[in-house]
């Protein structure tokens, strides 16, 4: 890894860090963790979305597989918070490689992969909003014990500053994963299977990774929801508002691209609470910002913000530009 | 355990609603099977179409399957624009790029819905919402009785346009090979918007159909819009007759589920059901193209 | 090397290939000719693992490979290339070549150096840092080969790598044919390009609607009077023969 791609890594880290010695307020600062968790989990969904070329429709299966983890290790069985982040993680990533072992075995990809996943995302979120040990309709609250040891912190900031410890994280490790060999196969699998399959990569092998890695990265993110705001339920945790956030970022940021997920969750949040701020008496008015600019994404900026900047500055290397060109992907 | 009696009720009664179910599949297969594209805007358009046989009701008076004669006009025109000017010419006609787009529709239409209605739940009252029809010694809801005729009458009057209209050949000719079709001069993005607007007309009698036993919010087209592709996905993409059936089909198993397993996961065995198809037989039972 | 043993196809009612058998030695090139639909991307597909055969069995270096992966036959040595080329979209051409070399250097320095290498034995070395999709077809084809070589194969299987270039650019493209050759790599090429068969192959197999018709060295084969027919229609051999002899 070279010293150049990794400078703005190092400068966006410490602009982020130094926000909260600034912000103090608590909304604000609660709309920084969300956006920050938001954008965790796309990361997570880039990682199968931009890099692997399947789009899931359905990453609340994951987000609420860590979310419901932790809380259920937490609260039945004791277990300790920091303990219940790392079996979240890996429940999430044992999650995703068996959806992605039924899915990519039977050949899905396109849109029926997309169907299907949204399927699964919906079974889970019935069987927990019927199952009594998810807490049912009701949900479940995790208790409030402020201490270090539970994840829990007096200062929001301190969570602050772990979410976005982990977000830039997983930008290294993507940014890791694109330089790997494991990242090539990937885009070339992406690109065409077959092709690929002639060259000796093993795509099935490839694809169960990327999924595992994809299902972990966002169970994580579920998990930290879960730990910050305390309560959880079946539409909170595995409802389709979380896939829908979840893809989207990662599509307006630039899908495929190193920080294209990170990029999409603050602009998508950005003008969310700008239209808020303008129509705040219209409910839902950030959401229909959402689709709108998806929609003009997709129809003027299909490589996202981030593939509009590179056209723009016209510069063909550095991370930011590894994308593919178009959201499109092959197969159907 | 449960009676016969009950066990028949149910799966009579899941008929029924199956047909209506079918009817919100037979707009999706359609558009499936010519356009290749999978319509996640299907479910939200249902919701404005529900919206609007409630509307009619609400400040018209108007009988809601009365108000599927104008309604029908409406949401075709309303497919056909959407198509036409918003859908085709965004996607640049790539698939990927289509999913997107209907998806980024399906959430402007819900929010939008949201923003006028709020999410209270509504809910008509007619005469006959609750009437019932002795078959035996069975009851039988009259509406959706009715329902199932008229599913099976538009499905029949859906399979006469598409093969006995010239419009309904072009069509089945872009179906078959687009590229084709247009070097004979059919107009593929008309031919296109004309299907997309078929398969919205189906919805305004589907909603005309749900309206006096159901209920609208603008969350619902959601949940239909699932039921729909698991329909569509049994039937075989792009089949009329497949989806008919699969909507009779998956119609009896959510009531039978729903009688077996309870309220809160009567849906589940929908769910499956789709997860199973899609993994052992994507095509489904009558479809041609995977 | 290579022995493919009565392998047949079946693709419902129809027969695409009918108990074809093969026998490659290491070393050298041989060609697979035969009229369009006789079979041999078909046969290809199956010695490269995908497709599936009714019937007959596929030995490699003594090994049954009948039931493997393609990408396990990439990693025993045999390397494919496809008809219809398609780079990866949104890749350099070095990083196109490079997905081939990772199957043997797992390091990204030691996969880049050796897709440069690739690159430049191909003639692709000035073209390295160019976005895949922005090369000519000739380019293209160049690449689908770098790519397969980029695996080391012991067998390399060129699918009609000669389709739809000039004949400036078949010139250009068969020493670099040869010099696959000469570095110890067995070729099997389906080709069209009569010139190029004659001129590269020591060998020929003649495949007609499935079935394996003639063998041998190409001068002789193209002289068999089945292969004239299989290409020319029933009596064509007669015909020719006689106009031959009345043009004296």
């Amino acid at each position: 890894m070279t010293a150049r791609d990794l400078i703005p890594i190092a400068v966006l880290t410490v602009l982020a860090a130094l926000l909260p010695l600034v912000v103090t307020s608590s909304p604000v600062l609660n709309f920084l963790v969300f956006m920050l968790i938001v954008a965790l989990g796309a990361q997570g969904w880039n990682i199968l979305g931009g890099f692997g070329g399947q789009f899931s429709f359905g990453h609340a299966a994951f987000f609420g597989t860590g979310a419901y983890v932790t809380a259920i290790l937490q609260l039945r069985y004791g277990v300790n918070a920091w303990a219940g982040l790392v079996l979240a993680v890996a429940a999430g990533a044992a999650v995703g490689w068996v959806i992605g072992f039924l899915s990519f075995r039977s050949g899905l990809r396109g849109s029926y992969f997309a169907l299907v996943t949204l399927a699964f995302a919906e079974v889970f979120r019935i069987l927990a909003n019927a199952a009594s040990f998810t807490g049912g309709a009701a949900g479940l609250l995790i208790k409030l014990d402020v201490r270090a040891a539970n994840l829990q912190f007096d200062d929001r900031a301190v969570f602050y500053w772990l979410v976005l410890a982990f977000v830039v994280a997983v930008l290294l490790l993507t940014r890791w994963i694109q330089r790997s060999r494991f990242g090539a196969q990937l885009v070339a699998v992406r690109e065409n299977e077959d092709a690929a399959k002639a060259l000796g990569v093993n795509s099935l092998t490839v694809k169960l990774r990327a999924i595992a890695l994809s299902g972990g990265v966002t169970a994580l993110s579920g998990c930290l929801y879960a730990q910050y705001f305390l309560y959880i339920d079946a539409n909170i945790a595995y409802g389709s508002w979380i896939s829908v956030e979840l893809l989207l970022a990662p599509i307006i940021g630039g899908v495929g691209t190193v920080f294209g997920p990170v990029v999409g969750a603050l602009t998508l949040h950005g003008l969310g609470e700008v239209a808020k701020q303008f129509a705040g008496r219209i409910p839902g008015i950030d959401l229909i910002v959402f689709g709108g600019v998806l929609v003009l994404a997709v129809a003027f900026a299909r490589g996202g913000i981030l593939g509009l900047l590179e056209r723009l500055s016209d510069r063909g290397r550095g991370m930011v530009t590894r994308g593919p060109k178009e959201i499109s992907h092959a197969g159907r | 355990m449960y009676s016969p009696q009950i066990i028949l009720e149910a799966a009579l009664n899941g008929l029924m609603t199956g047909a209506v179910y079918a009817l919100i599949a037979l707009g999706l297969t359609l558009i499936y099977g010519v356009l290749h594209i999978i319509n996640f805007a299907h479910g939200a358009l249902l919701t404005c179409a529900m919206f609007a046989v409630w509307i009619a009701w609400a400040w018209l008076g108007m009988d809601p399957y009365l108000a599927i004669l104008p309604l029908v006009p409406v949401m075709f025109v309303l497919g056909y624009g959407l198509q036409r000017f918003v859908i085709g010419p965004a996607s640049h006609g790539d698939d990927g790029n289509i999913l997107l787009v209907t998806l980024g529709l399906s959430i402007v239409l819900e929010n939008v819905l949201l923003a006028v209605f709020q999410s209270d739940t509504r809910t008509l009252d007619t005469d006959y919402s609750f009437q019932v029809v002795a078959l035996g010694p069975l009851l039988l809801s009259y509406p959706r009785l009715i329902g199932l005729g008229v599913a099976v009458v538009v499905t029949g009057l859906l399979w006469l346009v598409l093969n006995r209209t010239d419009t309904g050949k072009a069509i089945r000719a872009v179906a078959k090979e687009k590229l084709g079709a247009n070097l004979v001069g059919i107009d593929v993005p008309h031919v296109y918007a004309v299907t997309f607007g078929l398969g919205c007309a189906c919805l305004a009698v589907a909603a005309g159909l749900l309206m006096p036993t159901f209920y609208v919010n603008p969350r619902i087209g959601g949940a239909f819009v699932l039921v729909a592709f698991t329909v569509v996905v049994l039937g075989g993409m792009g089949s009329l007759p497949g989806a008919l059936l699969g909507g009779l089909f998956i119609g009896v198993v959510e009531s039978l589920c729903g009688l077996f397993l309870g309220d809160s996961l009567g849906q589940i065995g929908i769910f499956l059901i789709f997860i199973a198809v899609l993994l052992v037989r994507p095509t489904g039972l009558f479809g041609a193209k995977a | 090397m290579l022995a493919v043993d009565g392998v047949s196809k079946r693709f419902g009612g129809l027969m695409a290939v009918d108990g074809a058998t093969l026998a490659l030695q290491p070393g050298g090139i041989v060609g697979l000719i035969g009229p369009n639909g006789a079979g041999k991307t078909t046969l290809f597909s199956m010695i490269s693992g995908f497709v599936a055969p009714t019937d007959g069995r596929i030995r490699f270096e003594g090994t049954d490979i009948t039931a493997e992966e393609p990408h396990r036959r990439a990693e025993r040595g045999i390397g494919r290339t496809f008809q219809i080329v398609q780079p990866f979209a949104g890749l350099t051409v070095c990083e196109n070549i490079a997905v081939g070399a990772y199957l043997r250097h797992a390091k990204r320095a030691d996969a880049t150096a050796k897709a440069r290498d690739v690159a430049r034995r191909v003639g692709l070395g000035s073209e390295l840092d160019r976005p895949a999709g922005g090369l000519t077809v000739a380019g293209r084809k160049r690449l689908e080969l770098a790519r397969a070589l980029a695996t080391e194969p012991k067998l390399l299987l060129l699918d009609e790598v000669l389709a739809g270039l000039n004949p400036s650019e078949i010139r250009d493209i068969i020493p670099v044919i040869r010099g696959i050759r000469d570095e110890g790599v067995t070729i099997l090429m389906i080709e069209h390009v009569m010139q190029a068969v004659m001129n590269l192959c020591e060998r020929v197999y003649v495949l007609a609607q499935g079935r394996m018709i003639a063998e041998g060295p190409p001068a002789v084969v193209c002289a068999d009077t089945r292969v004239i027919e299989a290409y020319l229609g029933h009596g064509a051999a007669a015909r020719l023969k006689a106009e031959g002899a009345a043009h004296g």
